[in-house]
């Protein structure tokens, strides 16, 4: 930027409407970016939180052996709709959606997206999708109790809601096709003077790369879901052996899907982790190109290794070691991308507030959560934990621990522009370590008891898993805890909260240009880019809170 | 140092620790190292930050270590897995029936029990077929499953080298009764199953 652009009598978008409308209205039919991108932290965030007290109800019933306040059906619809809610409710179009959709035009220069009318439809999808998903479970025949894979046979043979629910995940599809195709075209076209490729923040680059993700993969999980429609309904043998069908080609096309999805959920997180740690440690990232290259080249080979979902599903056995090479192979460049971002470290001027201390969790909880993939990667000891308790901790720990806390890292460091004010930085500041060792209270057992042989989707256990189950209940007390008394400061925060300049943490990149919150159209005049992203010289020139 | 109730169970057990002791090192290195920085690099010290856009040498050797970690993880995990699924010409063949929710194994005279005798020291391939959803064939103490499918035929090798009782469980989601898919495996001396297995 040649100067920091400060206007300060310009309005903000709470005051200025796109629209004719003023209240509600203004809202429901804006095609303001940043507008968009709050109500979908507002119904994505209501959905975690719905997402995270099933999970707590799970964990109530497993306190204690037997049956100690819900019967096993429940218990199965449960983790179902627990699945359900937190894939594709949550952490699929989390950052993208909410995040991605308020900062990726502000980061590069732009005043909205490419189709803003395409933006509002896509809220809109996203919402009747989740509609369906609560109508699924009011409607005769009861909610569906099958896992969030819908596995066939089962799906087809269950009597639950299965078609219903699953045609939420096909309209959920929709939604996220639309931002993709919305994000790549709005990188490609809007980008402001001097932006060049390689001068855009990392958090667009993360974004970029989903977004051809979202575009290319989910397609395949529309195509799968319509045929486990077809079959459901009409009996044609797709699937189902009984009807001349193939199950392992169900579960084929669900991971063709769903393991690219994984890369939806992580990397734009890893953008996220990008920009708080070059902020906080006001120098430039450790490795520019090898970061956004490898999250580009992640959205064209993630495709290639998601039968390690199936080592003991009936594969033949060189398919089987192929994919278990592969990857290996393609998780290294997520994996070395830690090395940078600690190198990122070195040198720097580190001032760890809140948002840093939330990477940091990061860096640890996914650290585990990526290191434990190793173990599931590895045929001899995948073959022994693949199913059990050990998934499950390793998922929670790179989705939730990964994606999930840089949910709230984002949420931290970007609540201040997002709405003019501070939150309670000493509340946050417990909330980190209350978070962390809830965290790790709830999953580390899981990994333990695993490896013992305690298979996952079960109702109950035997009773050696007794103490391990006591202890991950008490530790969802804790984690819960925390999320409810996040969601509460931050509320309180909102109307509550010291005012916040425009640039408190003293960052650089487009959006701290600008005041908080940001005026309708972002910027007065749109900048001329002469800078690198991460080049803190020019912090000199702009005004910000030392 | 690795035993189990079968080799096989002490190899698995080898590969676990031999990823899980690389990935304790990582674990502790990176989280030492970033701690260190945060301390070391405080901005309550005052350095001026410097700005380093990479290094090649660096990032060429932690692409290529890690590399070579994980090649040798594939290679152990895939030599456990081979001589998992090495399938001998003299095994003993016992056919595993699963539906919701149990188990049946069937011997070669038309013998059906519910719980799985086998004896001891003798290599055992279980055929597996289910007659509804997917099932596991999951062994805890063995470190093996394998999922039971109707109309696809896997197997699965089992080889015994402890007498005693051992858990089985069935490990892929089947619907209501999943967790309670127990049953035992039986490891008899050759002389003992023989009785039981002549007997009517
Ligand atoms: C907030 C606290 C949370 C708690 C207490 C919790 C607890 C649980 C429990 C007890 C299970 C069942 C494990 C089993 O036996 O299979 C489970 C499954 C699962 N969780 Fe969570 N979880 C939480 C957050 C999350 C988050 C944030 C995500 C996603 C980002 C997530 C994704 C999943 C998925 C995909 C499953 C598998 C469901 C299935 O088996 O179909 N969870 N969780
Ligand atoms: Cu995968
Ligand atoms: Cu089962």
């Amino acid at each position: 930027m040649s100067n920091g652009t400060i206007a300060i009598a310009e309005k903000s978008f709470y005051e200025v409407s796109t629209n004719k409308h003023s209240g509600i209205l203004s809202w429901l039919l804006t095609t303001d970016h940043k507008r968009i991108g709050i109500m979908y932290l507002v119904t994505i965030a209501f959905f975690f939180l719905v997402g995270a007290t099933i999970g707590l109800f799970m964990r109530l019933e497993l306190l204690t052996p037997g049956r100690t306040i819900m019967g096993a059906q429940t218990y199965n619809t449960l983790f179902t709709l627990h699945g359900v809610i937190m894939i594709f409710l949550f952490i699929i179009p989390g950052l993208p959606a909410i995040f991605g959709n308020f900062f990726l035009p502000i980061q590069i220069g732009a005043r909205d997206v490419a189709f803003p009318r395409l933006n509002l439809l896509s809220y809109y999808i996203y919402v009747i999708g989740a509609i369906l998903v609560l109508v699924s479970l009011f409607i005769p025949g009861g909610p569906i109790d099958t896992g969030w894979t819908f596995y066939i046979p089962y799906s087809i043979r269950t009597g639950t809601n299965v078609s219903m629910a699953i045609f939420a995940a096909f309209v959920l599809g929709f939604s996220s096709i639309l931002t993709g195709i919305n994000f790549v075209t709005t990188v490609h076209r809007l980008r402001a003077p001097g932006m060049t490729w390689f001068k855009m923040p990392l958090f667009v680059w993360a974004t970029y790369a989903t977004a051809w993700i979202q575009i290319i993969a989910t397609p395949v999980i529309g195509i799968t879901i319509l045929l486990v429609i077809i079959e459901r309904v009409f009996g044609v043998g797709i699937f189902d052996p009984a009807l001349g069908g193939d199950p392992i080609l169900y579960q084929h096309m669900f991971w063709i899907y769903s393991h690219p999805a994984v890369y939806i959920m992580i990397l734009p997180a890893m953008g996220v982790v990008s920009e708080i740690i070059t902020t906080f440690s006001r120098r430039t990232i450790f490795g520019y190109v090898p970061i956004a290259m490898s999250s580009l080249a992640i959205a064209f080979v993630g495709y290639l290794v998601w039968a390690h979902h199936m080592f003991v599903s009936g594969m033949s056995d060189t398919a089987t070691w192929i994919f278990s090479l592969l990857t290996f192979i393609v998780a290294l460049p997520s994996g070395v991308k830690i090395f940078n971002w600690v190198a990122t470290m070195y040198k720097g001027s580190i001032d760890p507030q809140v948002p840093f201390l939330w990477v940091m969790n990061f860096i640890f909880l996914f650290s585990i959560g990526g290191l434990s993939g190793l173990v599931l990667g590895s045929l001899a000891t995948d073959v022994h934990v693949t199913d059990t308790y050990f998934v499950v901790a390793h998922f929670h720990y790179v989705m939730f621990g990964g994606t999930g806390t840089i949910f709230f890292g984002a949420m931290h460091y970007w609540f201040p522009k997002m709405f003019g004010r501070m939150y309670n930085k000493k509340f946050a500041t417990i909330s980190v370590i209350t978070f962390f060792i809830g965290f790790n209270m709830l999953y580390f057992p899981k990994f333990i008891m695993g490896y013992m042989g305690m298979p996952r989707r079960y109702y109950d256990y035997l009773p050696k898993f007794a103490p391990l189950q006591e202890v991950s209940t008490i530790g969802s007390w804790i984690l819960v805890g925390t999320i409810f008394f996040i969601t509460g400061y931050l509320l309180y925060a909102l109307r509550n909260g010291p005012k916040a300049s425009g640039n408190p943490w003293g960052g650089v990149t487009l959006e701290w240009h600008i005041p908080s919150p940001p005026p309708t159209e972002n910027f007065e005049e749109i900048p001329t880019i002469t800078h690198e992203p991460y080049d803190f010289s020019q912090l000199k020139e702009m005004e910000y809170d030392k | 140092m690795f035993s189990g109730p079968s080799a096989h169970a002490g190899n698995v057990d080898f590969v676990m620790f031999y990823i899980v002791s690389i990935s304790v090192v990582l674990l502790l290195g990176i989280t030492a190292t970033m701690i260190y920085f945060v301390f070391k690099y405080n901005r309550k010290k005052g350095h001026k930050p410097k700005d380093i856009h990479g290094n090649i040498v660096l990032e060429t050797v932690w692409i290529v270590i890690p590399t070579i970690l994980v090649l040798s993880m594939f290679y152990y995990g895939y030599m456990g897995f081979r001589e998992f699924r090495y399938v001998p010409k003299d095994a003993f063949v016992i056919d595993v029936v699963a539906r919701q929710w149990q188990w049946q194994f069937k011997y070669g005279d038309g013998k059906t029990t519910d719980t799985l005798y086998v004896p001891i020291n003798k290599q055992i391939k279980l055929n597996l077929e289910s007659l509804d959803v997917n099932h596991s064939l999951y062994i805890p103490a063995f470190r093996i499953k394998q999922d039971v499918l109707y109309g696809i035929k896997n197997y699965m090798m089992l080889t015994p080298d402890e007498l005693g009782s051992f858990d089985i469980a069935c490990a892929e989601y089947c619907g209501l009764d999943h967790w309670q898919m127990y049953t035992k495996l039986v490891v008899m001396p050759q002389d003992k199953f023989n009785e039981w297995y002549n007997t009517k």
